[in-house]
């Protein structure tokens, strides 16, 4: 990073916090419920980059922390009528324990089948929540209230999850950066580039491997506790095997192993089926495909991805610009 | 004797590193050339640039006309076989199968007259042709390599460092029916190496490459002469 | 005894539809490290274009024999036009073009035909086939020969055909297939083609049985997901073992176990794969690949 772009890769995330922090009071209700939606697949879509962005894990069973998540607030909510935001460390808490625990055995696995492993976890969700039915309401689900803002403040309840989620966005961001920008980040790539090579360098790639499932599964069980309280609803069927899918969509095309890109993605699965939607009521869902499959020829590396390259190539044409075709 | 095969000032690179800056070398009809240098020289990329793995800057023309730019697949059906670097036998099929798809690209099937021919110069390959590859040591996946390119009828042979890892006397045998094959068929040869010794020996004409440049072309006899290749690459 | 071989045989007419479905999976697999998630969808499709040929009136073989064909020329389309502009991309941006491909077929056979449930005849006759005691479904056992002759057309055809070495070693090595001629894009096409030929006969063997309704492949998608990590996902003939073995299982576990009801009708497949994965990821024929580093 040169001394001249410091100020504009700061200055760009503090523009775009400031503008995001105003929205809720031009917006309407069911836009800012949107992009508090936004805001927690964000925050799922950290998790799963985490785990298989930067570690190379492939998951495609994240949907089932972010239910494990989402029950935990609602069951907190519904039985103990735990305040809102008390719920959500917990939640983080119990997908952390858990995705820690999953990690010990899925260590055995690599590439297609540790998708198999957490893909079938990701189909059995909606059954397993169906069946435990004393705690989660079974088919039915639990209705909660949805939470109000605290100390009479004078936001309406869409605001004040607006904010929460925005809150929670940009810490687990500035935590994610944070964690993965020191050693940890580094074992965690250099396990993903070559696992055998990190091993015979002394990291601890059993460890780091289900440190990351954990912490993974953290952040999206956080979000999924956020979800539990600005939807007030939760049940089993909506988390699905294509839920779980949607998160993959998402960080592939916001781009691995990025944290800005996870808001392009969460901005991806959350409005383009809408687009979809819009421009054929017919066959929706071909439309979407269709997006992906033009996102993937246009940007294999996601947005944020491309995002990096052309940046990556002005700078080189600026550099070797006096002496031109000559080697860098 | 024409030249069956002349490139020009190649220039190749990977990503952004520039590899080749500018090499030329000929081979003769039915001759033997090689090409020496160290590891890194460009040797491999040499000749990813000659059978078109490789884009290039710079021309190649072979049998009169310009193949630089083509395909692989296309210079194949040309009569350019490429043995390349690390063997690059199918290790899943059997001997017989790899060799039934080095004739893959000759316009007729092959027949048993070219399994014969190809077994005439390794024996042992007979013995094992229903065996997986896999299974073969590493002097035998030379030879079912060599033996493969074979059986395109090939007019050129591309040999990519078929000394790596094999003993001396294995190595010797196989320079030894290299040797028979180009006189026998006419086959030419464009040997690449770093065995200079065992190289030298073999080629009519030897060129020396260095991070990229041809920085010495001349006849074995001479070279093994020249100093600076005595100790850099003969070891004395 | 009787009701035992009856759910065998019965099992055995599932798990050929499975094997078809994994061999295909597993084919793509071996050529491209890609999961073709879309193989069910285009199974499926491949049915719905059997079943307008049989609406207008074609005669049943004449309509199988052109599906067949159809989705051989329609597979190989795909792969030269969808899936080669991300051939070099990372392994993951083509699964999610295959998911993309997924959508959209799924979404468009919808918006043609309806979700409606579509029956979709069988060539065999309806009355069940008598061994003494034991009674046999015609449809099942015709389905397990029809199932038989494919596989037994793919065996001979890569073992003992030019063209098919040529796929096998443009699937192992695609840089020295290169430098014997081999085209290598051609034989993936081709094996983009052969897989959905074989999704389309295992669409047209299970239609009858299931009804023909756009999702109507999701499941045996599952399922043949289970077959191929059972047999194993580098052994074709894995998959095939594995989709028979599966069926057979799921078939008696159906019968004989109580409280498997059509509420977890998915639950042996999840589980046949969680404990290979377990025990032997690589599966009963798969091999464990030892990469030198």
């Amino acid at each position: 990073m040169t001394p001249r772009s410091r100020p504009l890769t700061l200055a760009l995330p503090l523009v775009t916090l400031a503008v995001a922090a105003l929205l809720p009071f031009v917006l309407s209700n069911f836009r800012l419920f949107q992009f508090t939606q936004v805001f927690i697949y964000a925050i799922a879509l950290l998790g799963l980059n985490i785990l298989t962005g930067y570690n190379g894990q492939i998951s495609l069973g994240h949907g089932a922390f972010y239910a494990l998540g989402a029950y935990t607030s609602g069951i907190m909510m519904d039985r103990w009528n735990a305040p809102f935001l008390t719920t959500l460390p917990v939640a983080g808490a119990v997908c952390l324990g858990a995705g820690f625990l999953f990690g010990i055995p899925a260590l055995r696995l690599e590439g297609l089948y540790l998708a198999l492993a957490t893909f079938s976890l990701a189909l059995a969700v909606p059954q397993i929540l169906k069946y435990f039915e004393h705690w989660t309401g079974g088919s039915q689900g639990l209705v909660l209230s949805k939470p109000e803002a605290p100390f009479r403040l004078t936001l309406s309840p869409d605001q004040w999850l607006y904010f929460v989620a925005l809150a929670t966005l940009v810490l687990s961001m500035i935590l994610a950066w944070n964690l993965l920008r020191g050693r940890t980040g580094r074992a965690l790539i250099a396990i993903r580039d070559h696992h055998i090579a990190a091993e015979a360098m002394g990291v601890n790639s059993a460890l780091y491997k289900s440190l990351a499932f954990g912490v993974s599964a953290g952040f999206t069980g956080v979000a999924g506790g956020l979800s539990a309280g600005a939807i007030a609803f939760v049940a089993p069927d909506a988390f699905n095997v294509f839920l779980s899918v949607t998160f993959l969509v998402g960080i592939v095309i916001g781009g691995l192993a990025s944290i800005a890109g996870v808001v392009w993605g969460a901005l991806f699965i959350q409005f383009v089926p809408n687009w979809a939607q819009d421009i054929s009521k017919a066959a929706p869902w071909a439309i979407y495909g269709v997006f992906l499959i033009v996102f993937m020829y246009t940007m294999p590396r996601g947005i944020a991805g491309t995002i990096r390259t052309v940046w990556a190539r002005r700078r080189v044409n600026v550099r070797s610009s006096p002496a031109k075709g000559g080697p860098p | 004797m024409a030249a069956l095969l002349t490139a020009s000032e190649l220039r190749a690179r990977y990503g952004w590193t520039r590899v080749l800056h500018g090499v030329s070398f000929e081979v003769e009809e039915g001759g033997i050339t090689t090409i020496l240098g160290a590891n890194g020289a460009g040797k491999t990329t040499t000749l990813r640039a000659v059978s078109g793995l490789v884009s290039t800057e710079g021309s190649v023309h072979f049998a009169g006309g310009r193949i630089d730019g083509r395909a692989p697949e296309d210079l194949v059906r040309a009569g350019i076989a490429h043995v390349p670097e690390g063997r690059g036998t199918f290790v899943g099929l059997t001997v017989e199968e790899n060799l039934r798809l080095g004739a893959y690209a000759r316009r007729e099937r092959a027949r048993s007259d070219d399994f014969e021919r190809v077994y005439q110069y390794f024996p042992i390959l007979r013995e094992r042709r229903r065996q997986v590859a896999g299974t073969l040591s590493g002097g035998e996946q030379q030879m079912l390599a060599i033996a493969r390119a074979l059986m395109l009828s090939p007019r050129l042979l591309l040999l990519d460092e078929p000394s790596l890892g094999l003993a001396p006397l294995v190595m010797r045998e196989i320079f030894r029916i290299v040797r028979a094959i180009n006189r026998d068929h006419g086959v030419s040869v464009l040997l690449v190496e770093q065995n200079a010794a065992i190289a030298l020996e073999l080629a009519d004409h030897a060129y020396v490459l260095e991070t990229g440049r041809v920085v010495l072309a001349g006849p074995p006899a001479i070279l093994k002469q020249d100093d600076a290749v005595r100790r850099s690459y003969l070891g004395y | 005894m009787d009701i035992f071989l009856q759910q065998v045989v019965s099992g055995l007419a599932t798990g050929g539809i499975y094997a078809s479905l994994a061999l295909a999976l597993v084919m793509i697999y071996q050529a491209t490290d890609v999961v073709n998630f879309a193989q069910g969808e285009m199974a499926m499709f491949s049915t719905y274009l059997a079943w307008s040929m049989l609406n207008a009136g074609l005669p049943y073989w004449v309509a199988f024999t052109a599906t067949l064909a159809i989705a051989f020329v329609g597979g190989l389309l795909i792969e030269r036009i969808v899936i080669r502009p991300v051939e070099n991309a990372p392994v993951l941006a083509v699964v999610i073009v295959c998911i993309g491909l997924l959508v959209i077929l799924n979404s468009v056979a919808g918006w043609i035909y309806s979700y409606i449930q579509k029956p979709f005849p069988s060539p065999f006759p309806g009355t069940p086939i008598r061994f003494g005691n034991v009674v046999f479904g015609a449809h099942d056992l015709g389905a397990i020969g029809i199932t038989l002759v494919v596989l037994l057309f793919l065996y001979v055809f890569f073992r003992y055909t030019t063209l098919g070495l040529a796929m096998r070693a443009a699937a192992q090595n695609p840089v020295s297939s290169r430098l014997c001629g081999v085209r290598v894009g051609w034989m993936l096409a081709i094996g983009w083609g052969l897989a959905a030929l074989v999704g389309a006969v295992a669409g047209m063997m299970v239609a009858p049985i299931v009804f023909l309704d756009p999702n109507m492949m999701a499941g045996i998608l599952i399922y043949a997901f289970a077959s191929a990590t059972l047999g194993g996902f580098t052994s074709p003939g894995g998959a095939v073992v594995g989709g028979l073995l599966v069926g057979v299982i799921e078939n008696l576990v159906g019968t004989y176990v109580r409280f498997i009801g059509t509420e977890l009708k998915l639950t042996v497949a999840l589980a046949i794969i969680i404990i290979v994965l377990v025990v032997k990821p690589s599966g009963l024929f798969g091999r464990v690949v030892v990469r030198r580093v």
